[in-house]
């Protein structure tokens, strides 16, 4: 079954008397497990539609059925259920609570889906030590590398055991070589069986992925299955679980 | 209704957090509360004390007494110059009085007069001097210290003695001497005989017992006030409080025999009582309740307007740490709990603060009037304080809870 099917959808805004079309006409599928890069110039739409397949937008147009569920007409509380439930989202600047150690912004979205104190706090440490920072986690987000803040951002994502991941550009604020750890890190997820996407800038990170789309001024201009796929090495870091 | 408690806690925590984070904001924040909620409490434990002070001042009049004199203490119906037409009352209505009635425990005619008290080289001026009867006592509830009260023999005779209050005997004689000693009044040599037993009530000012003098009432006429000029007060105690009625109504009729008023004729004496007085004060210090409360109401409501104006500048500031909460699956109703308990919490806090300063300065306040801080103005300040952070955080946490995920991730 498909996570995802979205049919025809438009994201328009109005910006004083002009409408600004984001997304013109978007139709996608994306099956379970699948690991799926975005790509397109600048302005395109991509963090536009990357917001509604996250639940945190709703399209002006379309249908959205999530796991089979129709999402599009859903009201905000629906939808932060689904994304607290359903949804892990890596953003490009990190976006964890500065004040909040790593283990707290891990535990986050389990205190809002209700579990109790201590199976919480197991999990996100759990969480914590798949992405290698289980001797970070009372390290507060100053306190840490660009790098191990993706990190907990990505274990933040994973808590949850989400039915997809959705990162946008998650290496923009990264080196390469942090980048490429961070990437590592979404190929043993995505072989974990989880279902991944990404939107970057750079072709070298979407050829980590197994099908490439492109989008530009709204509308989808590619959808191609990569031929090479890009090896990522360990660098030491290992899923454990 | 478990997962509200469990938000509520989760709620409680973060508000914790957020306000360990902002200190010396959260101080200046709850600064309007602290002096709110200290002003409230402080001023209903002020009010408590006046009015247990007029209380108990008035109860040391005794609720079984009346008093008949040519005045009323309150004059609703009979205008004031009507009253100083009336005859004065004399020794001779007294004695009348004395040898008719049947029904009260007892009584004793009173005529005050106010002169200055020495001894050696203290003088005490404008003291209330009660000239009276040796069975004065009885119509009072006022106890003897050390001593005893004068007795008929010196009552009769006018002897030059003397009672003195206890506040009297204190600054006259601070060693604590006074009994068998002298003052002097109006040049006169008095011996003290007694003291009174403290009343330690200051409302009734110069009429609290403690700060009078009383002698035989012969003394008063000869010395002070003439006869005449004065008009005395016959004081009446009926044996217990149900006996209260019919000893009026005796006196009423005793009096209009003895002051010789045809059945047509209205009262030309006023019987007075304990009670008049209390609703006379109760609605007095109703008045000071009231514009007490506005005040301190007021006072409250600028702290609340210090909070909302303070959690919306923090809702503003944390517009990216509401969109980050909101993109990982807080609800609406989650981050209005979030808000409101946090600005519950400073105001409990502030709360809290503002108490224990009422408590500090109702030991001030002691020091005047026997008052502490009631229970029940410490559940009010909790009450209050909550309430004032709820509703002072509604509106900025409703602010919060509906910003757009989006635009409030872009917020920088
Ligand atoms: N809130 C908004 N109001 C008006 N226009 C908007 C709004 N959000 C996005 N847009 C417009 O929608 C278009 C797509 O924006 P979007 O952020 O999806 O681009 P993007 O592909 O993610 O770009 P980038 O690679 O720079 O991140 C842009 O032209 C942008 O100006
Ligand atoms: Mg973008």
């Amino acid at each position: 079954m498909n996570i995802i099917n979205i049919e025809h959808i438009a994201k328009i805004y109005q910006v004083g008397s002009e409408e600004v079309h984001a997304l013109a006409d978007v139709s996608l599928k994306i099956d379970k497990n699948e690991y799926v890069a975005i790509m397109g110039p600048s302005g395109s739409g991509k963090s536009t539609l990357m917001n509604i397949l996250g639940c945190l937008d709703t399209p002006t147009k379309g249908l959205y059925e999530f796991t089979g569920v129709n999402v599009s007409d859903m009201n905000d509380n629906e939808l932060a259920v689904i994304r607290n439930r359903q949804i892990g989202f890596v953003f490009q600047t990190f976006n964890l609570l500065p004040r909040s150690d790593a283990l707290h912004n891990v535990e986050l979205p389990l205190i809002y889906s209700g579990i109790p104190y201590q199976e919480r706090r197991d999990r996100a440490k759990e969480a914590l030590g798949q992405v290698g920072l289980a001797d970070r986690m009372d390290h507060k987000p100053n306190e840490l590398s660009g790098g191990q803040r993706q990190r907990v951002a990505i274990a933040r994502a994973l808590v949850t055991d989400p039915s997809i991941i959705l990162a946008d550009e998650p290496t923009g604020n990264l080196d390469t070589k942090t980048g490429e750890d961070i990437m590592h890190l979404f190929h043993l997820l995505h072989e974990q069986g989880n279902t991944i996407i990404l939107v970057t800038h750079e072709e070298y990170i979407a050829e980590h992925a197994a099908r490439i789309i492109r989008i530009r001024d709204g509308l989808i201009e590619s959808d191609t299955p990569v031929v090479n796929r890009v090896e990522t090495k360990s660098n030491g870091i290992s899923l454990q679980s | 209704m478990n997962s509200y408690l469990f938000e509520l806690k989760e709620g409680l925590i973060i508000s914790f957090k957020a306000i360990r984070a902002n200190k010396v904001r959260s101080i200046l924040t709850t600064l309007g509360i602290i002096i709110g909620v200290w002003a409230v409490v402080t001023m209903s434990t002020a009010i408590k004390g006046i009015d247990l002070a007029f209380q108990s001042g008035v109860s040391s009049l005794g609720s079984d007494n009346l008093y008949i004199d040519k005045w009323a203490w309150f004059t609703n119906d009979t205008p004031w110059w009507e009253l100083r037409n009336r005859k004065n009352l004399d020794m001779e209505d007294y004695e009348r009085f004395v040898s008719l009635a049947e029904l009260p425990l007892a009584v004793a005619p009173s005529m005050f007069s106010r002169e200055t008290v020495k001894h050696e080289d203290k003088a005490l001026e404008f003291i209330n001097i009660t000239g009276t009867t040796h069975n004065y006592l009885e119509t009072t509830n006022l106890v003897m210290e050390e001593g005893r009260f004068f007795n008929e023999l010196e009552s009769d005779g006018n002897r030059n003695v003397i009672v003195l209050g206890s506040e009297v005997n204190k600054k006259l004689f601070p060693l604590g001497n006074g009994l068998g000693n002298y003052v002097r009044v109006k040049g006169q040599k008095l011996k003290v005989v007694g003291i009174l037993e403290e009343q330690g009530s200051w409302v009734m000012g110069n009429f609290n017992p403690d700060n009078q003098v009383f002698v035989p009432i012969g003394f008063v006429f000869k010395y002070l006030q003439r006869e005449s000029f004065g008009s005395i007060t016959i004081n009446v105690r009926a044996p217990n409080s149900t006996m209260v009625e019919p000893v009026k109504e005796e006196a009423i009729g005793i009096m209009r025999r003895v002051r010789g008023l045809s059945y047509d004729q209205p009262d030309d004496f006023s019987i007075n009582q304990q009670e008049g007085l209390l609703s006379e004060i109760n609605s007095t210090i109703g008045v000071i309740q009231i514009a007490g409360l506005f005040i301190t109401g007021l006072s409250l409501f600028v702290g609340a307007i210090g909070i909302m104006n303070i959690m919306f500048v923090s809702v503003k500031e944390r517009t990216k740490e509401i969109g980050i909460r909101k993109a990982i699956g807080a609800k609406r109703r989650t981050i209005l709990g979030q808000f409101i308990s946090e600005s519950a919490v400073i105001c409990l806090l502030g709360g809290t603060i503002g108490l224990g300063l009422a408590v500090l300065t109702s030991f001030i306040i002691n020091q005047f009037l026997p008052t502490a801080v009631q229970i029940d103005a410490v559940f009010l300040a909790i009450i209050i304080s909550i309430l004032t952070g709820v509703l002072s955080g509604f509106a900025p946490a409703y602010t919060a809870a509906k910003m757009d995920p989006v635009d409030a991730l872009r917020y920088e």
